[in-house]
């Protein structure tokens, strides 16, 4: 079990905390996603990628937070293929002081799941040691909601999901996090070190400025493996088929309010 | 008509016209008067001057005619319905067609206009009605030849990259549909969503890429019209190349609808860029502009697809007007430059490059972006896109499209800015920099004749004398024709009006447009 105990002073006056943010490689949300013909996944080859936008949301909240003092350092994670290295370029353009690249080979890049993640973050906070963990709440690709929670589990860290504010608690010694719910919103104080997802109305992330593209060329991007954090891959899923959902029927117009009476009478869905 | 057209103020007349049979067609327009409920005053009080030409009135036969040759459907006589037909995008003109007609086919394209040749009724073509210069809109009773309905996609060929449409397929569908097979339509305009294929070969539409893919001039390879005469020009090839006597299209393409009816098209594609990169910088003088342009083609060379300017004005509109948010903060100039390449490493190196010189070059661009992602892409783009919009929103626009040499091209902004200072609202500039084309924007709460004058013709006269063009891609229609030879020798001129003769004997084919009444 790995337990991480925070100088408790006020955190106000610390040199504020250290984040680590996840960013994943997804497929950019305005392409139209087209199944391979085996079936096998979605056409990646040659498809604008670009940053989770949850995770956008999450690198913004990070930079922001370093402007307010709250944070020191931020640090930024990505776990993907050789190209996961631009998606850190452009958080490093948004603010980020430094980047990690965990490459995973392509090969084994299909079978990767949140659980495999969710390891390989843990071991990387094992030595980095950040007072706090921000991910995107979910992957626009797999929509599996699961990285940020699993984090937290096998730290052993307090979680605060679907975050649309981030703050210092009153006392200035927890976060306070105020989270989307079914029902609303709902307002949490955790105690740090603490893993947070963030949620769409969190902020609007910036757009990366000239200057700081370029400054973000010269930070420090370092690379590591999965076998250099002893985290094994094996797949525990296998995904069978990947299929277009069915295609929407046409509906059909009526002339009349009889009409619709009697479509209604002849489908059963009334006497 | 004289020149008078722009000095005359009030309308002194309003031209009523009753059909000789008083059948279902008595004239619905009525006088406009700055209480007319925000509809735009007629075209005919703007522009007293203009006299209907000798056409033929329409009658019932006429359109029992009509109506044996579309069906009763598609013949709309509705005052409503044919109210919309009659007022172009920018609400400057405002005609008096009672009769709109929307054929399905070529055929009944043809059946029509031969019936109205014979009878010599004026009829104007209609596509998405997104002109610029009034030419798609009836000044007087004309008849309005909707190709709305002429809207299949006929074939695509994925490897030769030839799309053959109707002319009623909007430009925006017929882009998707070449996506779907790894292409794209040759050129890309703010009223894509609206335009039809036909109307942009009509008007030899330019637009936001020109600088890359060229004119349609060269990316059309054939195409079908109905004559005003009523037959049937099948110059549809799908041919790359075919050097078989004159190119007769080319004379319908930018003919804006004078010398006939365009209904189908065979447009040559490129392949979709797999990566196209937008950067949007902020600068502080147009020499700077310049300047970044020279380095754009230098380092960005084969995979610059667009490079646009737009002032502080037209930014400000945009923001005031829309809503709309500016990344960068306040600049005299903004600049977008678009990259589309088959790769996106070596394109984003070229970028990393191009960016590099601007920051290090000294007066270029002080602050910039590179769009992250497809949602930044659209908005960054919107910026530009949607400044005719913007400028509606202050009331009236008073369009200008000129080409001039590239150091003059603000030269005129600054000039125009001083002479209606405390006139209009705004004085606009933006436009496609990569082509010399500068779009000169002025907007004033309602439309006011004095600022008219003020500008017309001494715009125009301005670019004479630098030797530009009066109307770089918008054409003449309405609003330019007597402006022609500021950038057309008379002989030009005069042979232009030899073919249009030839062609359409009666005159009926999109009258008072383009060539000068004389």
């Amino acid at each position: 079990k790995y337990i991480h105990i925070i100088n408790k002073a006020d955190m106000a006056a610390s040199k504020g905390l250290k984040i680590l943010v996840g960013c994943k490689r997804v497929i950019d949300y305005a392409v139209k996603v087209r199944v391979k013909p085996d079936r096998s996944g979605v056409v990646t080859e040659g498809v604008k990628h670009s940053m989770n936008p949850f995770d956008e949301i999450a690198v913004e909240e990070a930079v922001r937070m370093k402007e307010k003092k709250l944070a020191g350092e931020a640090v930024a994670i990505s776990v993907g293929p050789p190209q996961s290295q631009e998606t850190l370029r452009t958080a490093l353009a948004m603010g980020i002081d430094r980047a990690i690249h965990v490459e995973i080979p392509l090969a084994q890049l299909e079978k990767l799941q949140p659980i495999h993640v969710s390891k390989l973050l843990a071991k990387v906070c094992e030595s980095e040691k950040p007072d706090l963990v921000i991910l995107g709440k979910q992957a626009i690709d797999d929509d599996c909601n699961q990285t940020g929670q699993m984090l937290a589990a096998l730290l052993d860290w307090p979680q605060a999901t679907f975050a649309s504010k981030i703050e210092p608690s009153q006392d200035s010694k927890q976060l306070r996090v105020t989270r989307e719910v079914d029902g609303g919103l709902e307002t949490i104080d955790v105690s740090v070190p603490a893993v947070v997802t963030s949620d769409l109305r969190l902020n609007e992330p910036r757009y990366a400025t000239l200057p700081n593209i370029m400054k973000a060329k010269k930070k420090p991007l370092a690379k590591m493996s999965p076998d250099q954090l002893g985290v094994d891959l094996q797949p525990r899923q296998e995904v069978i088929s990947v299929e277009d959902p069915p295609v929407r029927k046409a509906g059909a117009k009526v002339e009349s309010v009889e009409d619709l009476v009697g479509k209604l009478r002849e489908k059963g869905l009334v006497k | 008509f004289q020149a008078s057209r722009a000095a005359s103020l009030l309308p002194q007349l309003l031209l009523r016209r009753r059909p000789a049979s008083a059948g279902a067609f008595a004239l619905l327009a009525r006088p406009a008067s700055s209480a007319s409920g925000g509809l735009p005053p007629l075209t005919t009080e703007i522009h007293p001057g203009i006299k209907r030409g000798a056409f033929s009135q329409l009658t019932d036969a006429d359109v029992s005619a009509f109506e044996a040759i579309v069906g009763g459907d598609h013949v709309i006589k509705d005052a409503d319905e044919v109210l919309s037909y009659n007022i172009d995008w920018l609400r400057i003109c405002r005609g008096q067609g009672q009769l709109v007609l929307r054929p399905k086919t070529t055929e009944e394209v043809s059946a029509i206009v031969r019936h109205c040749n014979k009878r010599r009724l004026a009829v104007v073509p209609q596509g998405g009605n997104t002109g610029l210069v009034g030419g798609s809109v009836p000044l007087f009773d004309e008849i309005v030849i909707s190709t709305s309905r002429m809207n299949s996609l006929l074939s695509i060929d994925p490897v030769s990259g030839v799309l053959v449409a109707e002319a009623g397929c909007v430009l925006e569908q017929l882009d998707r549909e070449a996506a779907s097979q790894g292409l794209m339509m040759p050129l890309d305009l703010g009223a894509k969503g609206s335009c039809q294929i036909g109307g942009n070969l009509a008007t030899n539409a330019g637009g936001l890429r020109l600088l890359r893919y060229g004119s349609l001039r060269g990316t059309t390879l054939g195409l079908e019209a109905v004559l005003p005469t009523g037959q049937v020009l099948d110059c549809l090839t799908t041919l790359r190349k075919d050097n078989t006597g004159y190119d007769i299209k080319q004379l319908l393409i930018g003919s804006e609808g004078t010398l006939g009816i365009i209904t189908k098209a065979a447009i040559l594609c490129p392949a979709r860029p797999k990566s196209v990169q937008l950067a949007f910088l902020g600068l502080d003088s147009f020499q700077a502009v310049l300047d970044t342009y020279r380095l754009a083609r230098r380092s960005l060379g084969e995979i610059l697809s667009a490079f646009e300017f737009i002032d502080s004005e037209s930014m400000r509109a945009v923001k005031k007007n829309l809503g709309l948010s500016c990344p960068l903060g306040e600049h005299s100039f903004y600049v977008l430059a678009e990259t589309s390449g088959s790769n996106e490493t070596h394109d984003r190196e070229k970028l990393d490059g191009f960016i590099e010189s601007v920051m290090s070059m000294d007066g270029c661009a002080t602050d910039g972006t590179v769009a992250q992602d497809a949602g930044q892409f659209a908005h960054l783009w919107s910026l530009r896109e949607r400044i005719v919009e913007s400028l509606l929103v202050d009331g009236y626009e008073y369009k200008y499209d000129v080409s001039l040499p590239l150091a003059d091209i603000y030269r005129l902004v600054e000039h125009m800015r001083t002479r209606l200072d405390g006139r209009v609202i705004r004085t606009a500039g933006y436009g496609h920099l990569g082509d010399g084309n500068l779009h000169l924007n002025f907007t004033t709460p309602k439309f006011d004749a004095k600022v008219l004058e003020l500008i017309e013709p001494h715009v125009f006269d301005w670019v004479r004398d630098r030797r530009g063009s009066v109307s770089a891609e918008h054409g003449l229609g309405l609003k330019k024709s007597q402006y022609i030879r500021h950038s057309k020798a008379d002989f030009a001129v005069r042979v232009m009006a030899e073919v249009k003769r030839l062609l359409d004997p009666n005159g009926i084919m999109n009258p008072y447009k383009v060539l000068p009444d004389e």
